[in-house]
């Protein structure tokens, strides 16, 4: 399917370089299970990876590397298991990296309101310094304009939002720097269900957003 | 006599070895060939040994993740499609994999689950059609026509595992720099793929 809002070019890069931590990963692995442009970008970026690894000058191995090795598979530690796997894919409304955290169906979220018509589920993760989270926003609903303290990306997973940026729908990505603003208001006829990974906690604008934020803990 | 110098340029090129690599791979998915594996594991375990040495693992710890990542090559055989890249592509994602459980200690599920996607999806795109030996060739030419300090940083992302804030501390730049030239990099090297198609 089409999507309008794709990843970062730097993004897309350090997801194949393996520098992304677990927030950023399942977010932007969760985008390209929803996109076949970047699934496409992604086998580009991950040859990169394969001519340097071509490239790199050698280091010679321990002698009897291969034999040990040999050994290993010889004691059935990898026994015939070269047949092709079986195709896998998450069966409900949830793409295969999130449902390992949240199981495959919308439905299921245990969400928790934080605020009237914004409801939140945070997914713990036991190695990142980021935050991974999930919000619902209700139809027409406005979140505060809002700056981020450090590299955030949303992407949505049902229902839409608005901002100057344009409309993002499922499978839209707002892969966003820094220094952006921006005040997201939700489309008519459905909430919308966000996954967000922030590199620090976002930062509202003015007194009454402070206020909002301890509430909301966005 | 010059006939037999071109023919020996000529199985020097990347996408020779690209089709040998390939043709190996398939021996050991399809008869568990352990020849065809012994030429897989002297060609890329010294340089997946490298990339992790680069990374900050210990001459032991890189041992390890050589023995790891070949013994999922074995395993893995099977899942390999050339229509989906090169086979060194194919292996440094499955040492990156290794990499990241091991040496950052954190899931790389979300990276496997990527791959697994790639494996079960049947939808042919345009990359497709392009074999994968050539994309290799192509890609290895785009790098080596980056300007350095763009191809400094796309190493250092890639084998080196470097997050971008010690990139910046390292080569002295600001966060913003490393980013706009990782972009950079990535945009040329897209542009020779397409350029091509």
């Amino acid at each position: 399917m089409k999507r309008a809002h794709h990843l970062d070019d730097a993004t897309l890069t350090r997801f194949a370089a393996g520098d992304l931590d677990e927030a950023f990963a399942v977010v932007v692995a969760s985008h390209i299970d929803m996109c076949e442009d970047c699934r496409a970008r992604l086998r580009a970026a991950r040859e990169v990876g394969g001519q340097l690894l071509e490239d790199t000058p050698q280091s010679a191995l321990s002698d009897g590397a291969l034999d040990r090795l040999l050994a290993k598979i010889d004691a059935g530690m990898a026994a015939s298991d070269t047949a092709p796997a079986p195709i896998r894919t998450a069966v409900g409304d949830v793409p295969l990296p999130l449902s390992r955290y949240i199981g495959a169906n919308l439905s299921d979220v245990p969400w928790r309101t934080i605020a009237p018509g914004i409801r939140k589920k945070v997914i713990p993760l036991k190695s990142t310094d980021s935050s991974l989270y999930m919000l619902q926003i209700g139809e027409g609903k406005e979140m505060p304009e809002h700056g981020h303290g450090g590299n955030e990306i949303t992407l949505v997973l049902s229902g839409a939002y608005r901002d100057a940026m344009g409309v993002f729908g499922p499978g839209d990505v707002a892969d966003l720097d820094e220094d952006v603003e921006h005040q997201p208001k939700v489309e008519p006829g459905a909430p919308c269900i966000c996954l967000v990974a922030t590199e620090h906690p976002t930062r509202f604008k003015g007194l009454i957003a402070r206020l909002f934020q301890p509430i909301a803990g966005i | 006599m010059l006939l037999a110098v071109r023919v020996t340029q000529e199985l020097e090129t990347p996408s020779d070895d690209g089709a040998v690599h390939q043709s190996n791979l398939e021996a050991v998915a399809l008869r568990q060939d352990r020849a065809a594996f012994a030429a897989l594991f002297t060609h890329f375990g010294p340089r997946i040994k490298a990339m992790m040495l680069k990374a900050g693992a210990d001459t032991a710890q890189a041992e390890d993740l050589v023995q790891d990542a070949m013994l999922a090559v074995w395993r893995k055989a099977g899942q390999y499609k050339a229509g989906r890249g090169t086979v060194a592509a194919w292996i440094f994602t499955i040492a990156r994999n290794a990499r990241i459980d091991k040496l950052r200690r954190m899931s790389s599920q979300p990276y496997e689950d990527v791959d697994e996607l790639e494996i079960s999806s049947d939808a042919t795109g345009s990359d497709d059609q392009l074999i994968a030996s050539e994309e290799a060739e192509l890609v290895s030419k785009a790098l080596d026509a980056l300007p350095e300090d763009q191809r400094r940083i796309v190493e250092l992302a890639y084998l080196a595992d470097k997050p971008q804030s010690e990139i910046a501390r390292e080569l002295a730049i600001p966060l913003g720099t490393v980013k706009s030239r990782l972009r950079l990099a990535y945009q040329k090297l897209r542009q020779t793929l397409e350029e091509l198609r």
